[in-house]
This record gives structure tokens, sequence and C-alpha cells, in this order.
């Protein structure tokens, strides 16, 4: 049975699409069919970090609406074998998906692949609201950083209330934390949260750190997700994340805080 | 790094610190008014109005809110009375 897999974060530029297609292209990876689809009408990206914008010729309203179908929209990664992705329309038209078109696509890509994964767009709103409703699991994504921490709760009480899942009342969405742009460095000298503390804060099981990283902004200049980069820190940090969905041990390696004999001292 | 960076570093903490006791304060309030229904609102509009009727209380008197305890809900309803007793409907 497919899983659907919403990328949400209610705060903008935290790291959704780069997490979805990071995911996504892990997924496949390791053998899954996965399609990544863009929610965010009006301001696509996921064409671009996946390296394909210049191929998108239908896209997901033009699915909706009826215009083309899935075969002719969905658009196959060059590199990795069963990875597709839907690509958002640039219409400027909010209410272009409707809800029954979402809920028919949705349910025709559950059909075909292993994993549909939404990169919801930024904000609380309907367009986010849309790409959370079908989700059976959703990842929070979050950096540590106040504004960010609070939106983010917004969100998973959305995901408690305003999901399939939650107005059917099956079992509730599955919640997983992916702490973004983290940076050891200014958390050991006190000034970002630790993951321990937006753990505590949020009480969401963590999936996987990221560290801020370089390796993010070359891999999407050159229109590479991040986990085909396996050898820089954010590529095996997302790979390591994508493994613990999978149902893998593995521990949280990467930046951990290395408190010195000072830092015990003072208790920064 | 050295001890002039230990002291540095612990003035720098409480801004880490500092952020998360902001947090915790805040995402508790908002979680507490998220899963409230609709009604709470207006009622405890209608609740101030009442009290003010016998009690001059200032807009923050009166507080409610929805405590969930398994099957139960319980409606928590706060009243802060003034001090001196100040009475406002002058008809009493
Ligand atoms: N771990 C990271 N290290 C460094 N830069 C990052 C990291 N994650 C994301 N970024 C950068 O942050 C910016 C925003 O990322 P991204 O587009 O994934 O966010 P988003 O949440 O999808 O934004 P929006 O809300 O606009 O859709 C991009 O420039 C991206 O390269
Ligand atoms: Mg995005």
């Amino acid at each position: 049975m497919a899983r659907v897999i919403v990328v949400t974060s209610g705060k903008g530029g935290v790291g959704k699409t780069t997490t979805a297609t990071a995911f996504a292209a892990g997924l496949a990876q390791a053998g899954n069919k996965v399609v990544v689809v863009d929610f965010d009408i009006g301001l696509r990206n996921v064409d671009l970090v996946m390296g394909c914008e210049r191929r998108v010729v239908f896209d997901f309203v033009n699915v909706i609406q009826g215009d083309a179908n899935l075969n002719q929209a969905l658009i196959r990664d060059k590199r990795v074998d069963n990875l597709c992705i839907l690509s958002a329309s640039q219409t400027r038209d909010k209410d272009a998906l409707t809800e029954e078109g979402v809920e028919r696509v949705i349910g025709e890509l559950t059909e075909r692949f292993d994993y549909v994964i939404c990169d919801s767009p930024a904000g609380i709103e309907r367009g986010a609201q849309l790409a959370m409703y079908h989700a059976d699991d959703a990842l929070v994504v979050v950096n540590p950083e106040v504004s960010s921490v609070r939106d983010s709760d917004r969100v998973l009480g959305l995901l408690a209330s305003r999901t399939r899942r939650a107005e059917q009342g099956d079992e509730p969405v599955t919640e997983h934390l992916v702490l973004t742009r983290y940076s050891p460095s200014r958390v050991d000298k006190g000034e970002m949260l630790t993951v321990d503390d937006v753990c505590e804060i949020l009480s969401v099981r963590l999936l996987g750190v990221i560290p801020e990283s370089e390796a993010v902004l070359t891999a999407s200049n050159a229109g590479i997700p991040v986990t085909l980069e396996a050898a820089t820190d954010a590529g095996q940090a997302y790979l390591d994340a994508v493994a613990r969905y999978l149902g893998e041990e593995r521990e949280h390696r990467l930046p951990t805080q290395r408190k010195g004999l000072f830092g015990r001292l003072f208790g920064s | 790094m050295g001890i002039l960076d230990a002291f540095r570093r612990k003035k720098k903490g409480n801004s880490a610190a500092l952020a998360k006791d902001r947090l915790q304060v805040i995402i508790a309030h908002e979680r507490s008014g998220a899963n409230a229904p609709d009604y709470l609102i207006p009622l405890r509009e209608e609740v101030l109005a009442v009290i003010r009727k016998y009690v001059a209380v200032d807009d923050e008197a009166v507080r409610m809110q929805i405590e969930r305890e398994g099957d139960y809900e319980i409606l928590e309803l706060n009243v802060t009375l003034p001090e001196s007793g100040s009475h406002a409907a002058s008809d009493r």
C-alpha cells in the first residue's frame, strides 16, 4: 500500500523543497517507486531543484483540469530509476487546485507509486491544507529558531485536525521532525536552540538533523537532489533520515554538540 | 579557545535558553487555544458582561479554558475580582 508523505513547515524558506526532493531521491535510491508532487502553485521550484525545469510541458493543474493525463505530466528523473515529479503550475490562480481534483490525482498516484511526496507551500492556508490532507506521514521541517518552531507547532495542530485521517477518525498522521540548517558551532555558543530543545518543545519523534551545509546550495545550483551527493554532510544526513524512515536504526551522528570542559563548567 | 571565550559563551548561552523559555510559554498558550470550541470566545464575552452588571472588572478578568481529562471535557472559568471590591453598578 502506497504511503502519502507531506513535507510541511508553516514558515517559508526553511527547507521543505530541499527535504522533499532529497527524501524522494533517497527513497528511490533505496529501490522504491517515488513521485514528488509540487503543491506550491504559482511558485514551483521542485523542477529546478531536481534539474528538470526544461522538461515541464504539463503540470498538476493541467491534470486536474483534464487538459492532460498523468502519463503526459509525470517527468521521469534521468539519474534515479523510479523517481518522477509532477510539477506545480505557474498560474497565479491559487484556486486552480480543487479538493476533488487533488483527491483524484493522489488516488491515481498511489496506485502507481510506493511513495507520494507532497511538497507543501509555506503558510497554513488552503494550499498547505490541501497538501497535507491525504497524508499518511508528515515530515515537519523546522529550523532551530523561534518563529520556525512556533509555526511548526501550528502545523502539528492542523495535521491532527484538518487531514483526512483526522476527519475520518483513522489512525493519526505519523509525524516526523526534520531539523534543518542546524549549525553545531552556533549551538555550542548558545546562540541556537539545540536538537533536544526543539524536540522537547514540539514533542515529535526526530527523524533527522540536517546541518547547515554548502552542499545544499551547490546541489540546487546544479539541479541535483543532495542525496545523490552521498559524500556530503547534508546528503549523508538525508540518507540517514530516509533509512530511519524505512525502519533502520541509525544513530544521529553528525551535528552533535561537543562540549568542552568550559562549556560544561559554565553550563552553556 | 581561551578562558575568555568560555565567559563570553556563558553570556550568549542565555540567548538560546531564553528562546526556549519563551517558546514553551507561547506554544502552551496557543495549544490551549487551538482546540478550544468556537463558542468559547462569545461565551467569555457574555459572562464578562454579566459580571460587569455587578462588579467593575477589567477586560482580562474572565479567563476560560477547556481541559480534557479522559472522556471528559472540563470548562474552567476564572474570574479575578478587583481588590477593593469597588462596585460598579450604581443601582446596587
Ligand atoms: N541544510 C541547508 N544548508 C544550507 N542551506 C539550506 C539548507 N536547507 C535549505 N537551504 C537553503 O535554504 C533556501 C530555502 O530552501 P527551500 O527552498 O528548500 O525551502 P522551502 O521551505 O521549500 O521554501 P518555500 O517556503 O519558499 O517553499 C534555499 O536557498 C536552500 O538552498
Ligand atoms: Mg518550497
